[in-house]
Formats: structure tokens, sequence, C-alpha cells
């Protein structure tokens, strides 16, 4: 019974108040993180946020200051690289430039000393599972980007480990190679049921890809969520402007709210709004509103609402973008979806803008 | 085109400048070529006739052939020692997080920057009184610690052309630090490597002013054996030997430049 549990959690990864120090900087700040067996978890944040800080912790080629790594329920933290039994594809491809694409996809194999038949028929199984059957003879030089992309998946994963690292895999490759490729891995993820922590700057990305997402900002894990918590409910400021495009209004509150209660904003140059308070914040206190282009609305007619300058109308087939200019100089972004049948304005013109309650997330700021 | 007859002049007058200079550079070297295929007893230009008395009368002194096999053993062992030392050393300077490694780095300069009488002096005195004058573990040490910083330069170079991001994919696919170094790290740079060990044979070859420090009076490398023909009985052997030793260093770069050629194809062939 054990065992099978064992089993069950071996692709699980436990991170534990991880904090990595490059001199006086905290690449990792107390990063606590749970990633289940079998889960596809993005890492996603702009550079210096510590996302690869932690990928190279878990993969054992940076070692932690404090804190520990569990694989499977194991302490991992300071065992060698070569030694965690874990899959890795680097940012550039980094193959074996003097081995053939079937040598670099069996040398794992090699490592574990398996014979060459056994090496051979398992490395032509992973070639096959990457679909690049036809190329095991070929050298690495001799493929494209993508290509030689996908022989360092196979060569990752040839000898079936619970978890894949992939650090930025995508990033050298151009757009539609890049989004073939995403869908190509999920697949490949669904399908061997393999335990994947991603790393990326690509919110697009992290979002396709990724079960959950954990967002980081210096060294600091912002919010750990599914791409539809992350997209809806950020728990953060830096959440809400880095995840998706976002109008940010500083005001202060009306009246005093508890987290995920409604709460009036006077803005800035302008009324009260409904809005949603994220964190507890005290009458008067200062707040930023968060707003999502595509849930501002015009309103028709004389509703109340914040009076605004239509400055320009960007035309795009899918939506229209228009760029605002509210009192106080605010400068807003709003979408309207093309066939909805939603009034539309054009530039020169004034116009009344209103929001849900909900679609307007206030952030207390810190005084 | 009403510039290019000036050009072509100016870069034919290039050309003969740098044409000059290089036979300036080698004619000394050349010289002695003729001169060895004299027949006369003494040393003369031009030769008064052609004949390989002089070559032959070489491979039949058994002094000669001691000091050519002599040196041709300090030579060999000096490019082994020299070149794993010397690898290592690289690869600890790239790689490793050494302590003290501007010292590291200076001493490894050092026999370059100390004048060689100064080198010899000393490993003479020290030699001296460990018995290991005249001997081929004395003459391999020497010419290791002379050969040693060529090794480290060469190696070091072609480390910084390699990606050191494959040793780190290499160890994420479970092989342990020397089998990276094996299967990935060492084929990456074998042609500097290959290189930096013929730098070394060459080195330990030809080198004069150590060897005649530690030579001893049986045992003797070639250059001090030739120090000495000088001295005593000025014969053509020595321009023989000097036209043979020349050869021999022309091939080891020949050889050195095919296998890197041979290199650079394989490399050519990979991303054709």
């Amino acid at each position: 019974m054990r065992k099978l549990d064992a089993d069950r959690n071996a692709g699980s990864i436990s991170i534990e108040g991880l904090t990595r120090r490059f001199g006086a900087v905290h690449a990792v700040d107390g990063v606590s993180l749970d990633i289940r067996a079998g889960e596809f978890l993005a890492l996603l944040g702009p550079s210096g946020s510590g996302k690869t800080t932690i990928l190279m912790s878990i993969a054992g080629f940076e070692y932690p200051d404090e804190g520990r790594i569990l694989l499977g329920g194991e302490d991992i933290t300071w065992l060698p690289p070569n030694r965690r039994n874990l899959g890795m594809v680097f940012q550039r491809y980094t193959l074996f430039p003097h081995m053939s694409v079937l040598e670099n996809i069996a040398f794992p194999l090699k490592m574990r000393g398996l014979g060459r038949a056994e090496r051979e028929e398992r490395a032509r199984a992973a070639l096959r599972t990457v679909r690049l059957d036809q190329l095991g003879e070929r050298r690495p030089a001799q493929l494209s980007g993508g290509q030689q992309q996908r022989v360092a998946i196979a060569r990752a994963i040839v000898y079936r480990p619970r978890v894949l690292l992939m650090d930025e895999p995508l990033s050298a490759l151009d757009k539609n190679l890049r989004e073939e490729m995403q869908i190509e891995i999920k697949h490949l993820q669904r399908e061997i049921g393999i335990t994947v922590v991603f790393v990326t700057h690509d919110q697009t990305e992290a979002l396709t890809m990724a079960d959950r997402v954990a967002v980081l900002d210096h060294g600091r894990l912002q919010q750990l969520g599914a791409p539809r918590e992350l997209y809806e409910a950020p728990q953060t400021e830096f959440v809400a402007g880095f995840i998706g495009e976002t109008n940010f209004w500083s005001g202060s509150a009306a009246a005093a709210a508890a987290p995920g209660e409604a709460v009036g904003v006077r803005l800035e140059g302008s009324g009260v709004m409904p809005a949603l308070a994220v964190s507890r914040v005290a009458a008067g206190d200062r707040v930023r509103l968060a707003l999502r282009p595509e849930r501002l609305r015009i309103l028709p007619g004389a509703a109340e609402g914040v009076p605004a300058l239509v400055t320009e109308a960007i035309y795009a087939g899918n939506a229209t973008t228009l760029m605002l200019e509210a009192a106080g100089g605010q400068v807003l972004r709003l979408r309207i979806p093309a066939g909805a049948g939603l009034p539309e304005a054009v530039a020169g013109e004034a116009v009344t803008l209103g929001w849900q309650a909900a679609d307007a997330r206030a952030f207390g700021v810190a005084p | 085109m009403s510039g290019g007859a000036p050009n072509r002049a100016g870069r034919m007058a290039v050309n003969a400048a740098a044409y000059a200079v290089t036979v300036f550079l080698l004619l000394p070297t050349l010289i002695i070529i003729p001169m060895s295929v004299g027949p006369e007893r003494f040393l003369r230009f031009p030769p008064a006739g052609f004949s390989l008395r002089w070559y032959a009368e070489y491979f039949r002194d058994p002094d000669w052939v001691a000091a050519t096999l002599f040196s041709l053993e300090v030579a060999l062992l000096t490019a082994l020692c020299a070149t794993v030392a010397g690898t290592m050393l690289a690869l600890a300077l790239v790689r490793g997080r050494l302590p003290g490694r501007g010292l590291v780095e200076l001493l490894v300069v050092g026999p370059v920057i100390v004048p060689h009488v100064a080198l010899a002096v000393a490993m003479f005195l020290v030699f001296e009184r460990l018995r290991l004058t005249g001997t081929l573990l004395g003459f391999t040490m020497a010419h290791t610690v002379l050969a040693l910083p060529f090794v480290v330069f060469t190696v070091l170079a072609a480390l910084y052309r390699f990606d050191a991001e494959l040793e780190r994919a290499a160890l994420s696919c479970g092989a342990g630090r020397l089998a990276t170094f094996r299967h990935v790290t060492l084929p990456l740079i074998a042609p500097g490597v290959v290189s930096a060990a013929l730098f070394a044979f060459i080195i330990s070859f030809d080198e004069p002013v150590v060897s005649f420090f530690i030579s001893a009076l049986d045992r003797k490398s070639l250059p001090r054996k030739m120090f000495e023909d000088i001295d005593y009985n000025i014969s053509p052997t020595l321009a023989a030997v000097a036209t043979m030793l020349t050869a021999l260093t022309v091939l080891a770069l020949l050889l050195g430049f095919v296998l890197k050629r041979a290199a650079e194809r394989r490399a050519a062939a990979r991303s054709g």
C-alpha cells in the first residue's frame, strides 16, 4: 500500500521556503510551492524574477541558501544533478554536436548502463514520439531549430523520468513554430503523464500550456493558480499588470471593506465608482483600481458614469481599441469586440464609461 | 575602375615587401640545407658538390643517435605529461571554483616570463642534489614546466569556444563529471588538445638552455650534443642534423594543420 502511494506521488515536487542570494540580491526569496504529480506548472515572471533559479535548484545546478526541495517526498536539495533522474530541456537546444540524433537520445540510456540493442530500440521509440523517425542518423546541425528542440525533448524523456524541466524551451523559435510546439508539448505531457515544470517569461505561453501558473516577481511568489484565476482574480497589483492588459487608476476608498467585498472608490479627478476590494481597506485609504480594457463599457445616453474623451479609435478587425482620456488626464484603453453589437465611438467623441463592480479590482497601496 | 591600376601596384609592393621579410627570416635556416650536402670535411657555402655522407655519418655515430633517441623520449613524455596536466589545469581554471585563481594563473605564466637561463640554473642546482641531471625523469620534469603554459593557453582557448551548457545537458542526462568529460567535453576540445600536445613536443625537442645545464656527460639531449659538436669539431654532420630537425618541426606543424583542417571539415559537414 505504501509502495502504491509512493508511486503515485513519485512525480510530485515540494519546494519549501527556498531562498537563494547572489551577494545582497535575493534571487529567490522564501518561495514555497507544491507541484502535483502529472501537473503542468509554469513558472512565469520577468527576467530577474527568480524563475530560472528555482528551476535550476530543482535540476541541481543551483544550491539554495535556505529551504529544501522534495521529489516524491524524498529530499533532493543537495543531490548532484546527475543523480536526480529528471529530464531537462534547455533554452538553446544543447544537443551534443559530435553525436548523431539517435546517439544523442540514447546518451542518457548509455549513462544508465543499458545494452546497445535496448538503447537503440528505446531511442527510436522516443524519436517516434516526437515525430522525427526518419532523422535518427543526422547530425544535430543538419536539423532546423524546431527539430533540434524536439530531439532535446526526446533525449529528456527517453529514460522515462517522472519530471521534465523546461527552461524557456521555445524562446529561440519563431512565432508560428512556437505555437505549434506549445500544443505538441502539451499533448505529449498528457500522453505520457509526466510532471512538467516550465519556465517562461511569455504570459500567453504560460496561460496556454499550464494547468497552474506560478507568477514570480523579485524572487517572490506573487500568485499560484489556474490561468483563469490569474486573469480573472489577480491577487496583487503586479499580477494584474503582468497577466493581460490592464488600466490602472489611482483613487481612495470611500468606505472600509474586507477582501472580496464591494467598495466605492473615489477616482482621481472623477466621481465615486463601484469596485471590488482585493485586500482589506479602511475609509480614505489610497487604492489602485485595475480595469481590463475589454470589461470597460460605453454607456448609452445620459447614464451615470465616468465622462471621457475618445482620442483615437484603432480598428483591428476582431476588435476596436479606443484610446480615452478621462478627467484629470487619466489615459485608458477600451476594447470593443466586433460583432457583439456593442456601441462604438469615433475619435473626438465625448462618452460615458461604466463597468461592473466585479470587473474593477481595488488593490490597497502601501502608504 | 580608374583606381584599379594604382591599387594593384600598391598591393604588389606590399606583397613584395612581405616576401622579402619572409626570405630574410628563412634564409639562415635554408642555407643550412645546401651546406649539409657538401662533400668536404668542413662547413662551407656554397658546397663544392653533392653528397649524403654527413647524413650517413650521423646515423653511424652512436653518440648522435643516442642523443636523438633521448630527446625523442623526453619530448614524447613531455607532450604526454604537459598535455594531461595542462588540460586538467585549464579545466580547473575555467570550470572550477579555485581559491587563489589569480595566483595559479600567474604561476602558469611564470615559465614564459622568467628568463630560461635563470630557470636552468635553479633546476640544475636542485637536480644536481637529487641526482636528476642527465635522467629521463629530470628532463621530462623540466620540459613539462616549460611546455605547460603553452598547453594551458591552447586548451583554455578551446574551452572558451566550447559551450559549457553542453556539460549541464550531459549531467542532466545522468552522466557523472568524469563521464561528461570523457563523452562530451574531451571529444569537442580534442583539436585544441592535439595541437597543445604538438606544441609541447616541439618545445621540448629543441629546448637548448635548460637542456644545456641539466645534461650529463653520458646522457644529453640533441641540442646539447649540437652545442658540443660546434665547440669540438665543426663537421657538416651538424648541418645535416639541423636540416633534419627543421624537417621534423615542419612535419609536426603540417600534421597539426592537417588535423585541424580535418576537424574543421568535420564541423562543416555537420552544419552543411
